[in-house]
């Protein structure tokens, strides 16, 4: 049986296509003024890879800020219960699962069965977010991929304000006239971010296994940073961006297999 | 008015810096001449005053340097005074960058300078002052004396301050001085912009905007949005008339006249500052300063 999980985020959309359970290929598009088009492309694409075409797909179902407009769901799923569904598959142990997106971060207690028990999310403040990074990079004169690495090879950080984005942005600024290393001021952007975050999740409380999901664990400078202040290794696995995806995708499965009943 | 689109390689968040001696005042060397110097995270302002009343002031940008720009803000302040920093009895330094006014004998913070200056620009009948700087805003609850009784501080956050502000000014290109009136411009007040976040929403700003809404309108909507905010602050501290708006965004009518909607009671209004005898709202924390500097040298000379 054939499923397809779609996550519709602020940036970009996420398709995962199962085969009986396991992961058969993944797509993603731009979203754009037009989420619903790009789902389209990126579950088109994500079919051909995995040599389906739609009439072979028995489910769908749709997560992400504009899951209420994606073509072909059959349902929808909330993007916390799609964070502990792929959670729990990727990692048995998993119980606690971060989810830093591009405009929202949010952390998911869930149990053994990928259930979701309690969850907190920051949606109002871009501080807490991948566009936090995007911006400070942006201040700094350095590409998106370059600032994990170079956070890396600090051994401090720099003073920012860290608390907002348009602050963080002047401080960076003043910070790059007083000739502050760059790696020091990606580093503090990191520990900023990562420090909003783990506030956030001590709300939850940390129960391991934690597993960190969303576009913003592919950032390894943003991983150690939270690993330092969580005082845990987070896990994160291969295409942290498809957990939501992945996620809608088994839910697919299980709705699928209620409805043949 | 100029219309601002044709205004080409203007910087729109620029304010006007300027400077005041007030007519027809003297001073002589009996006199008591203090200063105040506020150097704020986006604006520095110095004030001076004979005998505790009001002579004259300076604003300028603060720049990165916060000792720089307390120099030049009292600079600013003394210039066509014929006074010299010398003359100044006694001078307080206020305001986010407090601890780097250079030839400050004291530094007081800026909620004790603002209740102060509110106190002495509107008379004792102020009971709550929201000062609206450029990086913070505050709601400060006074006695009759313009001694704080309590304050609350939003501080984390750039949603309604002066920096905001800036950023929308820079959005939708329209110079900041008058993006106030231009927001009172709309038919319907139209809904707030859900998120309050800047960040958000000057996003959420541009889709309005590709959706075919006015400047005015998506300046309305974001207007209204931080007023809601600043309504919040000050109900949450306790509304007690008079109320008072200092800071650079008593200037801001958009936001007054919200505030006032929003919560059913009147502001004092504020002196216009742009007659040549009027004081300024956004010297509040300056003219607080130099208040307390002149109560402080007096009670030196009697010690």
């Amino acid at each position: 049986m054939n499923t397809v999980g779609m996550d519709l985020g602020t940036q970009r959309v996420k398709v995962v296509v199962l085969k009986d359970g396991e992961i058969a290929s993944r797509g993603q598009a731009l979203s754009g003024f037009d989420p619903a088009k790009a789902a389209e492309q990126a579950v088109n694409e994500a079919l051909k890879k995995a040599n389906l075409k739609l009439s072979d797909v028995a489910y769908f179902v749709a997560t992400g800020s504009a899951m209420d407009i994606a073509p072909y769901a059959n349902s929808t799923v909330s993007m916390m219960g799609a964070d502990a569904k792929a959670g729990v598959f990727l990692f048995p142990k998993a119980r606690t699962i971060i989810d830093v997106g591009a405009e929202e971060a949010r952390a998911v207690k869930c149990d053994e069965k990928g259930i979701m028990v309690d969850f907190v999310v920051n949606e109002r403040c871009a501080a807490g977010a991948g566009v936090f990074i995007e911006a400070m990079a942006r201040a700094l004169e350095v590409k998106l991929e370059d600032m994990g690495p170079l956070a890396l090879k600090a051994e401090r950080a720099s003073p920012i304000n860290a608390s907002c984005v348009i602050f963080g942005e002047s401080d960076v600024v003043s910070l790059i006239h007083r000739q502050e290393p760059k790696p020091e001021i990606a580093r503090a952007v990191f520990d900023a971010m990562a420090d909003r975050i783990s506030s956030m999740i001590h709300r939850l409380g940390v129960n391991p296994d934690v597993v960190l999901v969303g576009g913003v664990a592919k950032d390894e400078g943003f991983v150690a940073s939270l690993n330092r202040k969580l005082g845990v290794n987070v896990m994160v696995p291969d295409y942290p961006d498809y957990a939501g995806a992945l996620g809608a995708a088994l839910t697919a499965a299980t709705r699928a297999k209620e409805t043949q009943k | 008015m100029k219309e601002p689109s044709t205004v080409k390689g203007l910087e729109y968040w620029r304010w006007q810096e300027y400077h005041r001696v007030m007519p027809n005042k003297k001073w002589t060397n009996k006199d008591i001449i203090t200063a105040g110097v506020d150097v704020g995270s986006v604006g520095s302002k110095a004030a001076i005053m004979i005998n505790g009343e009001a002579y004259s002031w300076g604003i300028t940008r603060t720049g990165s340097n916060s000792p720089e720009s307390a120099i030049k803000a009292l600079d600013y302040a003394l210039e066509g005074t014929g006074l010299k920093v010398g003359d100044l009895k006694y001078i307080v330094g206020t305001g986010y960058g407090r601890v780097n006014v250079p030839m400050a004998n004291k530094a007081i913070t800026e909620i004790a300078c603002h209740a102060k200056g509110a106190n002495y620009i509107w008379g004792p009948s102020v009971r709550t002052v929201l000062d609206v700087g450029g990086q913070d805003i505050k709601a400060i609850r006074i006695d009759e004396t313009g001694r704080v009784v309590s304050f609350l501080m939003n501080d984390k956050c750039a949603a309604g301050t002066g920096r905001g502000m800036e950023v929308f000014a820079d959005l939708l290109q329209i110079p900041i001085e008058e993006i106030g009136d231009i927001s009172l411009k709309v038919e319907k007040e139209p809904e707030p912009v859900s998120c309050t976040c800047v960040a958000f929403a000057k996003t959420e700003a541009m889709g309005l905007l590709r959706k075919g809404w006015s400047r005015e309108k998506v300046l309305a909507a974001y207007t209204r949005a931080m007023a809601v905010r600043m309504a919040n602050l000050i109900n949450r501290v306790g509304l007690e008339r008079e109320l008072v708006i200092t800071g650079g965004q008593s200037k801001n009518k958009g936001i007054v006249t919200r505030i006032e909607t929003i919560l059913g009671v009147k502001t004092l209004p504020s002196p216009n500052w742009r007659e040549a005898n009027s004081l300024d709202p956004m010297v509040a924390g300056a003219f607080g300063a130099a208040l307390f500097a002149k109560a402080l040298y007096d009670k030196a000379q009697k010690a």
